[in-house]
């Protein structure tokens, strides 16, 4: 049974979850991080508290957070095909896992950027930085290792709910799993992709945490 | 015109549990050149006081002048371009943890609009000043506290400042590193002609480098002038309280040494002194002459020699005998010397 289709269609399930997995959390953070930005700016305690525009972005941030990511994937099927043309298949996959990371990423960033002495940014303050220069020279420097940690655990949450997509004919190696392990019972392919999938997010995780020990200089 | 004028200044922080008023109607002011000290017990409002000299805290009401210019009428761009000249150092130091000494000290010319090879080439000559310049490299967190507050001197000189503020910039350091960053402080002073403002809750550190000194109570100024003539005739309370706080480890204690053998309740019911000894009254040998005169022994319940402002100052609480005649002739006697002399009424001890 292990023949080369399946080898094949399994090297091509890796590129798929990659291919998901990475795109999603690039788009991901091109919308999380503005949005993580602006929630821990605004909060009564940021560095421009704005109620109006916190509580928008909390309140929408856990709507979408409390929405089921399989439920979201199917909700977002509309959307998906008026975006690209079609609801299923890798590229369809992105869209959902894009809007379910975003306000997920930008939770982690706001933490990360809180977590900044406040004493830096008043030291900053007491130089005549602007509120950008703050964000741009101190938050987000100072916060360097918590958001590379942050985006280690991102992608592989986004990995996970890739994977999830499979239900849906989302592609990758979640796809695999089900439509051998669960539709035809061939539990050994739903192994391998299983333990497949649990290596990737070891090698994720593993050069998350090397990078962001490697590029502190807090010891 | 002076440096730093405060004008009738208010500040009050609406909280959940009702309105605080951290400062009431200070005023002060600050020539060009001094080093001015604001003491005060931690949360009587001199932190507070010192973020509204460069407004990172906005005063209730009053007007805070720099250099003649009120701050209060300042649109918040041009209140950016003013706090350059008006750098601060901090307790904890407060340095950017993932820069290194160099990036750290061209932190504010970058924000100044400076080129980097600028900054580097201005950057190193202030760690020059300040003694740090192979540690250019080093990243904050391999340095200790007095080489992390000497980056922190060496960054805020970086903006090029006509005023300094150091908010307990002192305070986390053991009293070797302290007495090494207040002579740089003092020499950053004399060589740039930066007026200093120092918050401190030691008196120490306001003895040892202060021409002038502000003492704050639970926000209000209660007393100000220079520190010799407060150190020599305090006339609030919370000034005495601060004096007689200010004692170094291991100075002798008379008081201490009378508890153990039982005599501290008589020693309660006398009138205690304080004196102090100014350059021209040392010489003489002024107690023994007058207990030889008097033919009755004092109790000397505290004796120092301190520092103010670079002239040795001894330090005395006497404890006069019982009879009030007898004190009165004692007092004129000390007064004769040209001693000065301060009554204590509360207990000696802390």
């Amino acid at each position: 049974m292990w023949s080369s289709e399946i080898i094949t269609m399994i090297i091509q399930g890796i590129g798929e979850t990659l291919y998901m997995t990475l795109g999603s959390t690039i788009l991901g953070y091109a919308l999380g991080l503005p949005m993580g930005i602006l929630l821990a700016v605004t909060d009564r305690d940021g560095i421009r508290p704005n109620a109006v525009i916190y509580k928008v972005l909390d309140v929408v941030a856990n709507i979408i957070r409390s929405i089921p990511f399989l439920i979201l994937l199917i909700l977002l099927i509309p959307f998906t095909r008026a975006i690209i043309g079609k609801s299923y298949g890798p590229t369809g996959t992105v869209v959902p896992l894009v809007v379910a990371a975003a306000p997920f990423i930008a939770r982690m960033v706001e933490s990360s950027l809180k977590e900044v002495d406040n004493g830096v940014i008043e030291a900053a303050r007491s130089m005549g930085a602007s509120n950008l220069t703050i964000i741009t020279k101190v938050l987000l420097v100072e916060a360097k290792t918590s958001l590379i940690t942050g985006s280690t655990i991102a992608i592989g949450t986004i990995l996970g709910y890739s994977a999830m997509a499979g239900a849906v004919g989302g592609g990758g190696l979640g796809d695999i799993a089900i439509r051998y392990g669960y539709h035809r019972y061939e539990t050994d392919i739903m192994v391998v992709t299983v333990i497949l999938l649990v290596i990737l997010v070891q090698i994720f995780q593993t050069i998350g945490m090397r990078v962001a020990s490697r590029l502190d200089r807090r010891r | 015109m002076p440096a730093i004028e405060v004008r009738h200044l208010y500040k009050t922080f609406e909280q959940k549990e009702g309105a605080v008023e951290a400062l009431r109607d200070i005023s002060l002011q600050i020539e060009e050149g001094d080093i001015y000290g604001i003491i005060g017990m931690s949360g009587a409002g001199k932190s507070t006081l010192v973020r509204c000299l460069n407004y990172l805290e906005r005063p209730t009401s009053g007007e805070v002048l720099i250099g003649g210019k009120e701050l209060g009428a300042l649109s918040e761009r041009e209140l950016r371009g003013f706090r350059s000249d008006i750098a601060m150092i901090f307790q904890h130091f407060n340095l950017l943890m993932q820069k290194n000494v160099l990036d750290n000290v061209c932190f504010p010319m970058q924000i100044q609009g400076k080129s980097k090879k600028e900054a580097k080439e201005k950057a190193m000559e202030f760690l020059e000043i300040v003694g740090l310049s192979e540690k250019a490299k080093a990243y904050p967190a391999q340095l200790s506290g007095g080489q992390k507050q000497r980056v922190a001197i060496a960054r805020a000189l970086a903006s090029d400042p006509k005023i300094l503020l150091c908010d307990e910039a002192t305070s986390a350091l053991d009293p070797q590193t302290t007495a090494s960053i207040l002579s740089l402080l003092k020499s950053i002073n004399r060589d740039f002609g930066i007026t200093i403002v120092i918050i401190t809750h030691q008196m120490s550190v306001i003895r040892e480098i202060c021409s002038h000194v502000a003492i704050v109570e639970q926000g209000v100024l209660v007393e100000q002038g220079l520190v010799e003539d407060i150190f020599n005739h305090p006339k609030s309370k919370a000034a005495r309280d601060m004096i007689l706080k200010d004692r170094p480890e291991g100075s002798w204690e008379g008081s201490a040494a009378n508890r153990a053998d039982g005599q501290i309740d008589r020693l309660r019911e006398d009138r205690k002194l304080r004196i102090v000894f100014s350059e021209n009254s040392a010489f003489e040998p002024v107690i023994a002459n007058m207990v030889l005169k008097f033919q009755t022994p004092v109790n000397i319940l505290r004796a120092d020699t301190k520092n103010v402002g670079g002239v040795a100052k001894g330090e005395m609480i006497l404890g006069l005998p019982a009879g009030e005649a007898l004190q009165r002739e004692m007092e004129a006697y000390l007064l004769e010397k040209g001693l000065e002399l301060e009554e204590v009424t509360d207990d000696v001890e802390q």
